[in-house]
């Protein structure tokens, strides 16, 4: 990058890494991980609750030799990321729900050409600053046109931070957009957080192609695999377009180089599913009732898991880390084993379908779903788990 | 002895597996393609190094014919992807191209902003007086009272002065010129492609298909380049016209070049005396340093 390059590096006047014990914010955590994973470009747009997220990084980026943008819109903030990814950067960007809206147009470009982001989303409620899980399917199946997202969503201050360098990293590996699904209550919400040194911090860096420009093809990949990236600037002359496109990125009108592309997409992220959605079990060995939820619903579910468990119910907690891509194989374990499963979600009722029909009539079925500016309550789960009947 | 065939120098530059393109017979998209390739070569710039931006569009196509790095098929967002790749990577040289939909009616947001961070990069407007690729819709540049397909009564639509737009939001090099001027678009694309800063040419081109047919009952590429020129008065020829003369005119030439301390973030720290030199903001230059970027 020649001599800017050199500028930015002599810049760099503070650690990447804040190896140590902190008492955190959950934005402030965002930064951090964002950091430790090697995050070198940020674009984001005013909006409360995630806008600790853009103070922190116009202090920190500057400061390790990075680049902060506050764009004019969202749709600017997305659309750069995207840009400064082809470019060869490890860019992100951060919203609450209704800048996210804007960022779908951004998501479908980065999915089609391939391009590694890291988007955040401090789900808030409309208009509001109240926590909320209401955006669980927006993350999900917002862009049009044929994809698999990935979504993370940490239930803690901790995960906050340690999902963001698992979200850099799963971005670099898939060549694909993963977002961290954040919500008002942790990202607000100041808890212990342990930062490793650097280098017990696993970085997935960009696959750059060995190959000459000559035989280099820019989508080219095994069968659900990932091409190799070669970047801007650099001779490779690689047609990035949301159209549909061959392997040599030539724009083409053909059935069957649609069918190829809209196939490999998604599958590249599907088929690998299940070393990406990792869930947590907690008493799930001899459980009969499982609660299942994901981001902070997970906490009251393990304080009301507790209670139950001193009364002698056999209640677990199925933890998923990562509501998208779906963990099929997890969920429907659970129709096979459990004689109750219930969904406890920040909303009115929405991946509670998705459990529901992967335990497929299996089992019986409940949720404990509100959409009212505030978390559950250990209480609240028990009192409806009371309505469902018999709890074993 | 039959000499050796004459082959277009400009050919190299140029994916010839993609022949034949999608332009209509006598589009103007063509010819500014061609004179991009031109400005180029005679420039002796390394095509590999840059990065070519377009969004949608007959305009966003021009670039995928050319052996170069590039972004496509978003609408509006080619000043947004431009911001990314040149604050990430300073020393890509961007070109964009954009149509007049493209720049200023989804866009246009991100144009004033552009010009107003004087974003290192050229963006070429063809503008062809409407939205070509979907049929032919009235544009922001439309003229008034133009018939298109969703003007059938004629436009009631006033259009942007899209060089009075650049000057005013801080584009440090703005030109308007015209397909059906060669030697002037020629020129004016060079002397935007080694500029440093946002740079705007705006080039008057033609879409007999559309505009054409809707706004002039034509579809014949040299009507509507009579029609260009028609409207085309240089700003020099201007000086000396009444304003009832110019007025539905559209002005040619320079309208700005001059230099201004180009985009490298929201905020940065200050090294060397040239970044502070460049961390003042235009509007209060007289207090240099007092200024925070
Ligand atoms: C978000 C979005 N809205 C609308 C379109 C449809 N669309 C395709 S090209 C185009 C306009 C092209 O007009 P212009 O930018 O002037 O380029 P031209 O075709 O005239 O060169 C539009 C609106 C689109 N592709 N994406
Ligand atoms: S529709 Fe108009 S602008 Fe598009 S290729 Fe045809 S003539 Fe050119
Ligand atoms: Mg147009």
């Amino acid at each position: 990058m020649g001599q800017e390059g050199a500028a930015k590096e002599k810049a760099a006047k503070e650690n990447r890494v804040l190896t140590g014990v902190h008492f955190m914010q959950g934005n402030y955590a965002v930064v951090e991980g964002a950091l430790a994973a090697g995050c070198n470009f940020f674009a984001g747009y005013p909006i409360t609750p995630a806008n600790e997220i853009s103070e922190g990084m116009s202090k920190r980026l500057p400061a390790v030799g990075g680049v902060f943008l506050q764009g004019e819109d969202e749709l600017c903030s997305i659309n750069a990321v995207a840009g400064a990814s082809l470019a060869g950067a490890k860019a992100m960007t951060a919203t609450a729900s209704a800048g996210y809206d804007y960022f779908q147009e951004g998501l479908e470009y980065g999915v089609a050409v391939e391009a590694p982001m890291v988007i955040v989303d401090v789900q808030r409620c409309r208009g509001e600053n109240f926590a909320t899980q209401a955006d669980i399917m927006q993350v999900h199946w917002g862009p049009a046109g044929d994809h698999e997202m990935v979504v993370l969503a940490p239930s803690s201050v901790q995960e906050l931070f340690d999902f963001t360098v698992r979200a850099f990293n799963l971005a670099e590996e898939y060549r694909t957009p993963v977002i961290v699904l954040s919500e008002t209550t942790i990202a607000l919400m100041r808890e212990r957080l342990v930062i490793p040194e650097e280098d017990k911090i696993p970085v997935v860096n960009r696959r750059w192609t060995s190959k000459t420009p000559e035989t280099y093809l820019p989508f080219e990949a095994e069968e659900w695999g990932v091409p190799d990236f070669a970047g801007l600037g650099r001779g490779y002359h690689t047609i990035y377009s949301i159209n549909p496109h061959d392997e040599k990125g030539s724009i083409e009108w053909d059935p069957d180089v649609f069918q190829r592309l809209y196939t490999r997409i998604p599958a590249k992220i599907s088929k690998h599913r299940e070393k990406i959605s990792t869930v947590q079990h907690y008493r799930m060995d001899d459980a009969k009732t499982a609660l299942v939820a994901y981001g902070s619903e997970v906490r009251p579910c393990l304080d009301a898991m507790t209670m139950l468990r001193e009364g002698g119910k056999k209640v677990g907690v199925l933890k998923l880390d990562v509501p998208w891509p779906f963990p099929e194989e997890a969920v429907s374990d659970l129709g096979k084993r459990m004689d109750l499963v219930v969904t406890v979600e920040m909303n009115t009722g929405k991946y509670a379908g998705e459990i529901e029909r992967a335990c497929s009539g299996r089992c019986r079925t409940g949720r404990v779903t509100k959409n009212r500016g505030l978390i559950h309550s250990p209480e609240e789960i028990l009192e409806a788990l009371e309505c469902m009947g018999e709890v074993s | 002895m039959t000499a050796a065939p004459q082959i277009n120098p400009l050919r190299k530059y140029v994916r010839e597996d993609r022949m034949p393109h999608f332009f209509c017979p006598g589009c103007g998209c063509g010819q500014v393609l061609s004179s991009f390739l031109r400005g180029v070569d005679a420039l002796g710039l390394d095509i590999d190094k840059m990065t070519a931006v377009a969004g949608v569009g007959c305009t966003a196509r021009i670039p995928v014919y050319i052996k170069m790095d590039t972004l496509h098929g978003v609408h509006g967002r080619t000043l947004a992807w431009a911001t990314g790749i040149k604050l990430h990577s300073p020393d890509t040289k961007v070109v964009v191209f954009a149509g007049d939909g493209d720049a200023v009616s989804i866009g246009g947001n991100h144009f004033i902003h552009a010009a107003r961070r004087n974003l290192d990069v050229l963006m070429i407007v063809v503008n062809n007086f409407n939205f070509a690729m979907t049929g032919g819709q009235v544009a922001p540049m439309t003229p008034p009272g133009s018939v298109t397909m969703t003007t059938p009564y004629g436009s009631g639509e006033p259009p942007f002065d899209l060089c009075a737009l650049a000057v005013a939001a801080g584009a440090t090099y703005v030109a308007r010129t015209a397909t059906s001027r060669i030697p002037q678009m020629d020129l004016a694309i060079e002397k935007g492609l080694k500029h440093s800063g946002f740079g705007v040419v705006e080039v008057l081109s033609q879409c007999p298909t559309h505009f054409g047919r809707y706004a002039l009952g034509s579809a014949s590429p040299a009507k509507l380049l009579d029609w260009i020129e028609g409207i085309c008065v240089s700003r020099e020829r201007a000086n000396s016209m009444t304003s009832e003369q110019i007025e539905g005119k559209l002005l040619t030439g320079e309208f700005v070049h001059k230099s201004r301390p180009i985009f490298k973030g929201s905020t940065f720290i200050q090294e060397s005396p040239s970044d502070k030199e460049s961390a003042f903001i235009e509007g209060c230059p007289d207090k240099k340093g007092e200024c925070r970027p």
